[in-house]
């Protein structure tokens, strides 16, 4: 008996000489530990070292797990900058880089369980009903006003007010951009389509033709179609136009009086179809392509139009994997001459009435759709771990790196913040034309401008919305194994059954607050 | 704790028992005795036995009734806790009858003139096995019952077969491909191993430098095979491009039509395990006493009922076994079609495996549990069925 306390003392012994030798085990900053107030992160200068910065507040020993996407898009400024970040702080960034689909489950399940391994996100806004709720992430509505670096009011009021707000609140930095655009090639079409009707024209007139002179039939539209990966956005682009038209607070959804689908409808049906037209005009593998293999495609000179975030703009200007630079043109997403009267779910032609926002009698609805990369930390983590990740997330935010990130195809970052559209200087830096400068970002500026713009879905369970239920169903209705009526239904009893399964009062609430932030 | 004698009782070999019981004497039947203390058999049984049955519980059995708990349940995510609200049988009703139905199940339709006659072929069979089985008189109560659970079990899957898959318009659901999967994938593969393992054992040129080659592909991680895989069927800019251009397919693609994903999938499985069957068999094969062969032969035995008479009863042990692992092996597929087609078009190559994972995805862990218990259940039939089956062909051989 004796023996067996023995080795239990020892073994007790042990564990805790482990756990108090761990590196992990409880660091503290060197020095005075930041107080909860925002730390202030000075910029290294233009080209000079991080280290030459002055006024920087010190985080040595502190390290910080952050978790994020393995792109290799995303991972790759913020693994390329944390060195620089450690040089001028002392804070260890760690970056875990993993697959899309994982980010959601291990940020949720490490949380939720409070094992709390991870101290920052950078994730999808959209993810927000499911993480603030139950008190996840930090509230850091004061600290972004008063931290100088991150100069929060150069940030677009979009991406401040929509992205980073949730309930009135800051949860989130913006790190990124994202919308949809309509990209052509600028050396083959001179007028870009402005309606989805246009937009089967032109990409009709293109298919088959050889479009990068290797003697190959090319592609009139290229739009990644597979399952399972992002291209569940795409829908909603074709049918923002017609399912919204009186501006960003009226959703394109929900009904926001009682939580039904906004699926079951003519706006809807007709917006199936035209997207499925595509298909006509593209790859013949296009249903199995990612968003990937279309960019690919397209800075090869094989489509002639392609529908995307901002990045196909700066990946085509990396020498090494395109052959159309200077060749591209970007245009806000095509819109439609009708759209839809919710009393009756039936297509009405665009009025001043029934569409105010129209421009030349096209009803555009621009799509925010995921809403861009941004920064979150974790409510759970330790003070000084919170401090040190919120001055990482600033640093990267802050016009000086942004400015450039923002210029870069590998980086997956898209312009968010006005400085991005007034300096010019890094975009002329990576071999942007001026004429090609102009056009990109009056593509970008037009869309963020746009009053009817869409914003992506932001409640409790938008991941089963739209990853489970919206990408199924429209994919099976591309493979033909549903018909457009089936489609439809099958998306609405899905919804409903979320809906229904959380409560429809609890998420009319959660869409309505979601949409109500906007200005 | 330890018993209060600190000894154990064990069963003596057989032979030493006989061996006592001829020369008459009585044999203590304790094999090990008392030595004290914490050195004692007793504590030889808690140190090594307990620790062992403790893993498997937790490893096993508690993840079985975890999940069990799971797929009755529904998440609720909270601050520092994951509760689980109990839903009653809300996930299978939702998978069976629900709005999951036509992912599981799949579109039944009237089934074709060809899905009739497999429905007729499988109720005569099913019938034939039950009636000869109640009729020999060794079955009992409890088996009987089995037995007949099992051939309403095996009715209803080729019901559902007929009215999806050979149904006309009707749509096969995951189950329904997930077994196409496991049937076709062991077909393919048992009779390709089959043949190589025959080829690597002929007294043939280079035949050790095949049989490594062979082996190959069952060394590459299944997600590796799936993006090879995903890169060999591209006939537009694929390292088969040229074959395929060669042939005037550049414009085809296997993955927008379901049944070539599906045979896609099936080629993609049938090359990564092959070599598992190739090198259980070649070895089955080598263990083959060659003295009976070639007495046959001297006997003027063709080689066809050389392999027929001696070799495959021969394997017919190791086949059986390398089919059932297979079998339990394919039903949870799921790396082939998530990588190599995302389970499009469509849904249409969706295993049951990877609707699990889809679900898992979302933190449905209800559902994905609930499709595990689908997939355990149907398993659990199939491969006892099998076992019952082909028990009698072994005993024959």
């Amino acid at each position: 008996m004796e023996s067996r306390f023995r080795l239990v003392a020892m073994a007790i012994s042990a564990i805790l000489i482990v756990y108090a030798c761990s590196p992990t085990a409880s660091p503290s900053p060197a020095g005075s530990a930041p107080a909860a107030s925002a730390p202030v992160v000075s910029a290294p200068p233009a080209g000079g070292s991080p280290a030459a910065s002055a006024g920087a507040v010190r985080f040595d020993g502190v390290t910080v797990n952050l978790l994020t996407f393995d792109g290799p898009q995303i991972a790759e400024p913020l693994q390329r900058r944390a060195p620089d970040f450690k040089e001028l702080t002392g804070a260890t960034i760690n970056v875990n880089a993993v697959g899309f689909q994982d980010i959601y489950d291990q940020a949720l399940l490490d949380m939720s369980t409070g094992q709390n391994s991870f101290d920052a996100f950078v994730f999808d806004p959209q993810w927000m009903g499911d993480f603030v709720g139950p008190g996840y992430l930090e509230d850091l509505s004061s600290r972004v006003t008063s931290d100088a670096t991150l100069d929060w009011d150069d940030i677009g009021p979009f991406f401040r007010d929509f992205n980073a707000t949730y309930g009135g609140k800051v949860y989130t930095i913006p790190l990124d951009g994202d919308f949809h655009m309509v990209y052509y090639r600028s050396d083959l079409i001179d007028k870009p389509p402005t309606t989805w009707d246009e937009y089967l024209s032109v990409a009709e007139q293109f298919n088959g033709q050889d479009l990068n002179g290797d003697g190959e039939p090319d592609y009139g539209s290229c739009i990644a179609k597979k399952k399972g990966q992002q291209s569940y956005w795409w829908i909603i682009s074709v049918a923002g136009g017609l399912l919204q038209n009186q501006g960003t607070g009226q959703g394109a959804f929900f009904n926001t009086d009682n939580m039904d689908p906004l699926v079951n409808n003519d706006a809807f049906k007709k917006a199936l179809e035209t997207y499925k037209a595509t298909m006509e005009f593209g790859p013949p593998d296009e249903i199995n392509l990612g968003v990937g293999d279309t960019r690919g495609l397209f800075d090869t000179g094989r489509c002639a139009l392609s529908m995307d975030w901002g990045d196909i703009g700066t990946l085509a200007l990396d020498p090494a994997t395109s052959t159309v630079q200077d060749k591209v043109g970007a245009v806000i997403t095509p819109g439609w001459k009708e759209t839809l009267d919710r009393a009756s779910g039936k297509l009405v032609p665009c009025d001043t009435t029934t569409c105010p926002d129209a421009i030349d009698g096209v009803n555009y609805a621009p799509y925010a759709s995921f809403g861009g990369w941004s920064g979150a930390i974790n409510a759970a983590a330790d003070q000084a771990k919170k401090d040190a990740a919120f001055a990482f997330l600033s640093y990267m935010s802050a016009p000086a790196q942004s400015g450039e990130d923002v210029t870069l195809g590998k980086t997956g970052f898209n312009p968010y913040r006005t400085s991005h559209f007034e300096n010019r200087e890094p975009w002329t830096a990576v071999g942007m034309s001026q004429a090609a400068q102009d056009n990109y970002l009056g593509a970008i500026k037009s869309s963020l401008e746009n009053p009817n713009m869409v914003l992506d879905m932001r409640i409790p369970k938008t991941k089963e919305y739209q990853q489970d239920v919206l990408d199924t169903a429209v994919s099976q209705y591309l493979a033909d194994e549903l018909s457009v009526e089936e489609t439809m239904q099958q998306i609405t009893d899905g919804w409903n059954q979320i809906t229904d399964q959380v409560g429809r009062d609890a998420q009319l609430q959660a869409y309505q607050d979601s949409l109500g932030v906007q200005r | 704790m330890a018993s209060s004698d600190n000894s154990i009782d064990l069963e003596e070999p057989r032979g030493a028992v006989s061996e006592g019981a001829a020369r008459g004497t009585s044999l203590p039947r304790r094999a090990f005795h008392y030595v004290g203390g914490w050195r004692s058999d007793a504590a030889a049984r808690w140190t090594f036995i307990w620790p062992s049955v403790i893993l498997v519980l937790f490893l096993s059995i508690f993840p079985l009734f975890a999940s069990l708990t799971l797929a009755f349940g529904r998440l609720v995510f909270q601050r520092g806790s994951v509760e689980v609200d109990f839903v009653g049988l809300s996930n299978f009703t939702t998978l069976l009858i629900g709005t999951e139905q036509s992912h599981i199940l799949g579109v039944a339709k009237t089934p074709s003139p060809f899905g009739w006659l497999l429905l007729i072929v499988v109720v005569a069979l099913v019938a034939r096995a039950l009636v000869r089985s109640l009729r020999s008189g060794r079955v009992g109560v409890g088996g009987a019952i089995a037995r007949v659970a099992g051939a309403l079990f095996a009715v209803g899957l080729a019901w559902l077969v007929a009215r999806t898959m050979l149904g006309e318009g009707g749509r096969p659901g995951a189950l329904v491909v997930t077994l196409f999967y496991v049937f076709a994938g062991i077909t393919v593969t048992y009779f390709l191993g089959l043949g190589l393992a025959i080829l690597a054992v002929q007294p043939l040129p280079g035949r050790r430098v095949f049989r490594i080659v062979f082996l190959l592909p069952l060394t590459i991680t299944p997600i590796g095979v799936g993006y090879m895989f995903r890169m060999m069927t591209d006939t537009s800019k694929g390292p088969l491009e040229p074959l395929f251009s060669a042939l005037g397919l550049t414009g085809y693609t296997w993955v927008t039509d379901p049944w070539a994903a599906r045979i896609a999938v099936v080629i993609g499985d049938a090359w990564q395990w092959t070599p598992f069957v190739f090198i259980v068999l070649l070895a089955a094969l080598e263990g083959l006493d060659q003295e009976v062969r070639e007495a046959a032969f001297v006997d003027g035995a063709s080689k066809w009922r050389t392999f027929r008479h001696i070799t495959w009863p021969a394997i017919l042990p190791v086949s059986v076994t390398i089919i059932l692992i297979r079998m339990i092996e394919g039903f949870k597929i799921v790396d082939m079609p998530n990588i190599l087609t995302g389970g499009g078009p469509g849904t249409a190559t969706q295993s049951l495996t990877l609707e699990a994972y889809i679900d898992w995805r979302s933190l449905n862990l209800g559902s994905s549990a609930a499709i595990a218990y689908i997939l355990l259940i149907m398993v659990t039939v199939i491969a006892s069925a099998y076992i019952a089956w082909t028990r009698r062909w072994v005993e024959r051989a």
